[in-house]
């Protein structure tokens, strides 16, 4: 066996790419399979034996024009239940994560409250919680309770949704690392005052991003509430799919929602990236190896 | 009558579990006393003064600063500390902050300054320590040895009684050790009381008053510079510091 590098083999000479772009050849690949997929898709759909039923009662267009704007105008209903039910989510998920967040022997039964409404309401659907309020507590008739199906459906999304936000909350403050705290607590501030300070602003920038992830779901849970009775853009398009027994005021409902979430979706792809560039992005002249692990602690 | 020391700590012991980390410690430190600890990794020493700031709960011994123990039953812990700056190996800056804020927060939330009056005696101490130009800029952008000078004003901002320093120069790159030892030095010259535990065995030859050598949990030996560097009595004295000529560190 011979032992000497000249035996062996020479790796080819590598070509060389500017590192992001796409070559001409990766491009007519990529465009020519996506092609290929949706034609064969759309060829089996189009060909389907019930194709044209499906499309008149779907696909309609004058049934589209038609209903387009009674249903749109019925959103903001929804965009004021996903507006006010987020500020309320915001801010009672943050006195959860907080309660369960406190340490010592004290605050053992407040933990367990904490912990015992976030368990409670993950696990109960969402929809029956919206069903429970919205028609059980007005049920009850006391003279000074709201029945306003609006009131119940924000209450329901906030009780529900805070469950989740508050989770998210958690792994925030859990990540950002003791030495924060106690760095604080040796400068003389209380528990309370080097969460405030030190520990939730750095936890808050961390989770924005699945914030906004949970605030999508919420947008899209507030058609929920028309179960209980708002008359918002999914009841809307009920209606009118029931008075022309067609189902294109539904897809009128889909597009509005996909118009509003994906350009949320994209801008919290564009946080993360902004997050973790901030993180890793190049650090300055002089900065020590070692001094960089300051940040995130060890 | 002689003043009350900075520091008086007696019979002090801390288990973690099973584990005694400090076994009976007595020290008194005078103030504008100088004390180094030195000692091998685990003897104590970050323990001892996490002890003494209240970081660890004390198992028994008592912990006096000036006149006050602070470690008897229902004293407000956040008040003792305020008194006694901490420094620590890894700076543990606000990352979120800018300098300043970094040194105003305690002033402004714990002291209640006013904003003004909190930034003006900021800004004279990152003068001082000649960090004036980087009292806007985040944490990150600093380097080790600028990070860890801000952890100092930080601290002094407080305007402690006694400052702790855990091993501060540890996590820096060795050509920023320099700066940080100088302002240690400024602020001896000053007369502040600082325990400073170290693995810089010159530096505590040059500055200390005191070096109190911790071995096993307890003090094996102490005394002024020159006679423990020069002529140890006790044995486990000589052969630490015989590791630390071995290992070309004296």
């Amino acid at each position: 066996m011979s032992g000497s590098g000249a035996d062996l083999p020479v790796p080819p000479p590598r070509v060389r790419r500017a590192p992001g772009r796409v070559s001409g050849r990766s491009l007519a690949i990529a465009l020519a399979s996506t092609a290929a997929v949706f034609g064969a898709l759309a060829l089996a759909v189009v060909n389907a034996p019930g194709w044209e039923q499906v499309r008149t009662s779907f696909l309609d267009g004058d049934n589209f024009v038609r209903s387009a704007p009674g249903i749109v105008g019925h959103f903001g209903v929804n965009v004021r239940l996903f507006l006010i039910a987020e500020v309320l989510i915001l801010g009672w998920g943050l006195v959860l994560a907080v309660l369960r967040s406190v340490p010592g022997p004290v605050f053992f039964p407040v933990r367990l409250l904490a912990t015992a409404y976030v368990d409670l309401f993950r696990a109960i659907p969402g929809l029956l919680v919206i069903f429970v309020l919205g028609l059980g507590v007005p049920g009850l008739r006391l003279p000074w309770v709201p029945n306003d199906p609006f009131f119940w459906g924000v209450v329901a999304l906030t009780l529900v949704y805070s469950a989740y936000v508050s989770e998210v909350y958690r792994a925030g403050i859990e990540s950002i690392h003791p030495s924060q705290a106690a760095a604080a607590r040796s400068l003389g501030m209380t528990q309370l005052q080097a969460m405030r300070h030190v520990v939730l602003p750095q936890a808050v920038r961390r989770v924005v991003p699945p914030l906004l992830n949970d605030f999508i779901g919420l947008q899209k849970d507030t058609v929920l509430v028309s179960f209980i009775g708002v008359v918002e853009i999914f009841r809307q398009s009920q209606i009118r799919q029931a008075a022309s027994f067609n189902f294109t005021p539904y897809l009128v409902t889909a597009l509005v929602f996909i118009v509003l979430t994906i350009p949320l979706a994209r801008l919290t792809d564009w946080l993360v990236a902004r997050e973790r560039d901030h993180r890793h992005g190049p650090a300055p002249a002089g900065g020590g190896r070692r001094g960089r692990l300051v940040g995130g602690g060890r | 009558m002689a003043p009350p020391a900075a520091l008086a700590i007696s019979g002090l012991w801390k288990s973690f579990g099973a584990n005694d980390v400090l076994r009976g410690i007595d020290l008194v430190v005078a103030e504008h006393e100088i004390v180094c600890l030195i000692g091998a990794s685990g003897s104590g020493k970050s323990t001892l003064l996490r002890c003494i700031n209240l970081t660890e709960p004390v198992d028994d011994g008592s912990v006096r600063i000036g006149p006050d123990e602070i470690t008897a039953p229902g004293v407000d812990v956040d008040r003792v500390r305020r008194r006694i700056g901490l420094v620590f190996q890894a700076y543990n800056l606000f990352p979120h902050m800018s300098v300043l804020d970094n040194v105003t927060v305690a002033p402004r939330r714990v002291l209640r300054r006013p904003r003004g009056v909190a930034e003006r005696a900021a800004d004279e101490l990152l003068k001082r320590f000649g960090l004036a130009d980087k009292r806007a800029d985040v944490p990150d952008r600093l380097s080790g040895g600028q990070q860890q000078r801000v952890a100092i004003v930080r601290a002094l901002a407080m305007e402690p009684d006694l400052l702790l320093l855990d091993e501060v120069t540890s996590a820096l790159d060795p050509e920023l050790v320099a700066e940080v030892l100088d302002v240690i030095s400024g602020l001896a010259a000053d007369g502040m009381t600082m325990v400073i535990a170290t693995h810089e065995m010159s530096f505590a030859r040059d500055i200390a008053d005191r070096v109190v050598f911790l071995d096993d949990g307890r003090i094996c030996e102490e005394g002024p510079p020159e006679r423990i560097f020069s002529a140890p009595r006790e044995p486990r004295t000589r052969e630490f510091l015989q590791r630390i000529i071995d290992a070309g560190r004296l």
